[in-house]
């Protein structure tokens, strides 16, 4: 009597499971059947179509990636394409080993064009370029030397010079500070224009330059920040991706603690003004902006019209409004505005030519 | 009785899947998705293709030999939380030995799987040492191991490329990928460490089971103080297990050096591999088999899991809830047996 309950109990559940299981079988042939349906759906439209594979850092780390992404997404816009396999979209990678994979991915999905955002996709590109001869490819902040492959670099020495000028005009303790991410030639590029700008006006200038050797680690960016600060440095620029909301989070704190204290953060890739809002205060002083939306754009079009800069590599700088300083909203003085003015004008036209080593 | 436990075997890891899957379709319910699709997607991420089916290979091999590492360790009664950093110096190690010297395959690769393995088990002596000599808790000095094995490869990456943030890749001969298992798998990054790892999931029970040395080190799992009155030299044996369980540990480096990705770049933070590797070996009740079954699950899952935003649409954090409780039940599989034995037991009583 007792065996008999017990098997009764564990043949329904058995018969509960197969059926969930039968069910999942059913589920998966009708997968196969829509897979076939939007498989030739594909081949019927010849419509252009892009797509993104993030780094690490994420589709929303406030700067890189989400760029690059507004990009796609004005782009899209612009031609009146969807989101999905016959628009545009994007794969997230949440570790190193997904960059490969999801490349493959959106080549399975027949995209036209695959952007590869982050110096660190570069080898991923370099393979996978080469097996997929017929589907093209964008490297940002990386070089790749295939046919299929474009290679987007950007001028970031010369956002830091103009944020290193902005920096050695606005400091009253003669003493500045950077902090970077990784120490990988794309941030090095940032600290060699910093520093080349703070000696540009001033040869006293304190700089205290630190690597945090991560992207995403914020308490990083707030103890370096701190340490900065306490040693008397009145303006931080970081290029530390989300260790850098570490450098915002401790200077908003100072601010807090002491609304008259002078205080800058310079931000670094995207507008970062709201991050340094404190009540009615704000501690960004600018940002020292790289556009890789307007690379993104610039890529898609010439793609689209049958331009692709297949095997070259595109340098986007001041001139080509690659780079730049974000607006300050009268953070920065009129007077001051109008030095960095005249330097922007410099670096442009190449009257001054910024290193990119520190 | 004997007929219910068989059931009893089968029953609760079926149910806990199952469950597993039920609670994680609520929850793309309740977030607005598709979890018929989402499923769907999960399957095809894992099975749908041949390149999938060799990246959800690749992503399983670190896995067994990182779920090896921790569970050999267990079993000696040894928490090594260090399997991140022996990884990582495992990986370096490889990635040196590979780029370095020009030498013929059969000599090329072994010697780069030797070297990985010895700086894992390097990495596993200190921590070992300081536990059977001093009796400092291997749990801090393992994780800090972790901290030093990041940052000093970090470093020795910048120091012997001349200031560049990689390596060069490794030569040809000392890679494990070919063009067989390429074309196979349309182009997937599968190589043959799957074979090194299963390899070593046999190397494991032998020591444990075949040999005095692993019968000892189990004792001294069991019972420390019982297996030194018995005239076991138990420090020597807690020295032993960190660094088999090391030498693993760098194994599973040697995956993503010779394999996967073919050089070492600096990093910015932990793999993770390592600490994976915790729920592997807990997951496989810390026996060899057991190891293969858990770091199956989680590369599949893990792997599986990157295709539902590709072709389901759902975003990449309700992915991680979902398979988070799938793990999460399949790990409970204690409170689904205790269910069912309550259950059974008030029939009994009726």
């Amino acid at each position: 009597m007792l065996k008999k309950s017990k098997l009764g109990l564990a043949l329904s559940i058995m018969l509960i499971g197969s059926a969930f299981l039968a069910a999942c079988g059913s589920d998966k042939d009708t997968g196969k059947e829509e897979e076939g349906t939007t498989g030739s759906g594909e081949e019927e439209t010849s419509e252009f179509t892009v797509a993104m594979v993030t780094d690490v850092g994420g589709i929303d780390d406030k700067s890189f990636n989400q760029s690059a992404w507004k990009g796609i997404q004005d782009f899209g816009e612009a031609n009146n394409m969807e989101r999905g396999d016959k628009g545009f979209d994007y794969l997230q990678s949440n570790d190193d080993t997904d960059y490969t994979p999801n490349l493959n991915k959106l080549v399975q999905r027949d995209f036209d064009l695959i952007f590869g955002v982050g110096f660190i996709i570069e080898e991923a590109i370099d393979e996978i370029s080469s097996q997929r001869p017929d589907t093209n490819f964008t490297i940002i902040d990386g070089v790749v030397e295939q046919p299929n492959v474009a290679s987007v670099l950007f001028k970031d020495q010369e956002s830091g010079y103009l944020a290193g000028i902005a920096a050695a005009l606005m400091t009253e303790t003669n003493k500045v500070g950077f902090v970077g991410g990784m120490d990988i030639p794309v941030i090095e590029r940032f600290e060699a224009g910093f520093i080349a700008g703070v000696k540009e006006i001033n040869d006293e200038i304190e700089i205290q330059s630190e690597y945090t050797g991560a992207f995403d680690k914020a308490e990083l960016g707030k103890a370096t920040a701190s340490l900065m600060y306490s040693s008397g440095v009145d303006v931080v620029f970081h290029a530390a991706g989300g260790t850098g909301n570490g450098v915002f989070a401790e200077a908003k704190e100072r601010k807090t603690a002491d609304p008259d204290a002078s205080i800058w953060v310079i931000g670094v890739d995207s507008d970062q003004y709201e991050e340094g809002q404190v009540g009615d205060e704000n501690i960004t002083l600018t940002s020292a902006m790289k556009r890789v939306d307007n690379a993104v754009v610039d890529i898609s079009e010439l793609a689209k019209k049958g331009e692709f800069p297949g095997g070259e590599t595109v340098v986007y700088g001041l001139a080509e409004e690659g780079v730049g300083l974000a607006d300050s909203r009268g953070a920065i003085p009129e007077e001051h505005m109008k030095t960095i003015e005249e330097y922007m004008e410099k670096v442009s036209s190449g009257e001054i030519e910024v290193p990119e080593k520190p | 009785m004997i007929m219910s436990n068989r059931v009893m075997k089968l029953l609760v890891p079926a149910i806990a899947i199952i469950l597993g899957l039920l609670v994680g379709a609520i929850v793309m319910l309740f977030s607005g998705h598709d979890p018929v699709q989402g499923y769907i997607a999960l399957w095809d991420g894992i099975f749908g293709s041949s390149y999938s089916i060799g990246e959800t290979i690749r992503q399983i091999s670190p896995y067994i030999l990182a779920g090896l590492a921790v569970a050999f360790a267990f079993r000696t009664g040894l928490f090594n939380i260090g399997v991140e950093g022996q990884l990582i110096v495992g990986w370096f190690a490889a990635a040196y030995v590979g780029m370095a010297f020009e030498l013929p395959m059969f000599i090329h690769i072994p010697l780069a799987l030797i070297a990985a393995a010895a700086a894992g088990a390097i990495w596993g002596l200190i921590p070992g040492i300081l536990k059977a000599t001093l009796r400092v808790h291997e749990v801090i000095v393992t994780i800090m191991m972790n901290y030093i094995a990041l940052h000093v490869v970090n470093a020795l990456i910048k120091t012997i490329s001349g200031g560049s943030f990689k390596l060069d890749r490794i030569k040809p001969t000392a890679s494990l990928r070919s063009e067989f298992l390429s074309e196979l798998t349309d182009f997937s990054t599968l190589h043959y460490g799957i074979i090194i790892a299963l390899l070593m999931v046999a190397v494991m029970w032998f020591i444990l089971e075949k040999t005095k040395t692993g019968y000892e080190l189990k004792s001294v799992g069991f019972n420390e103080e019982a297996s030194r009155y018995a005239g076991m030299n138990t420090n020597k044996n807690i020295v032993l297990s960190m660094m088999i369980s090391g030498g693993f540990a760098g194994l599973g480096g040697a995956m993503e050096a010779l394999g996967t990705f073919g050089n070492i770049s600096s990093m910015g933070g932990f793999t993770g591999i390592g600490f994976d590797g915790i729920a592997v070996a807990l997951l496989g009740a810390n026996t060899p088999l057991g190891v293969i079954f858990g770091a199956t699950l989680f590369g599949s899952l893990k792997y599986g899991s990157n295709n539902m935003p590709n072709a389901a649409g759902i975003p990449v954090e309700i992915v991680s809830i979902v398979i988070a409780l799938i793990i999460f039940f399949v790990a409970s599989g204690y409170i689904i047996r205790v269910v069912l034995n309550r259950m059974g037991k008030k029939k009994e009583a009726k």
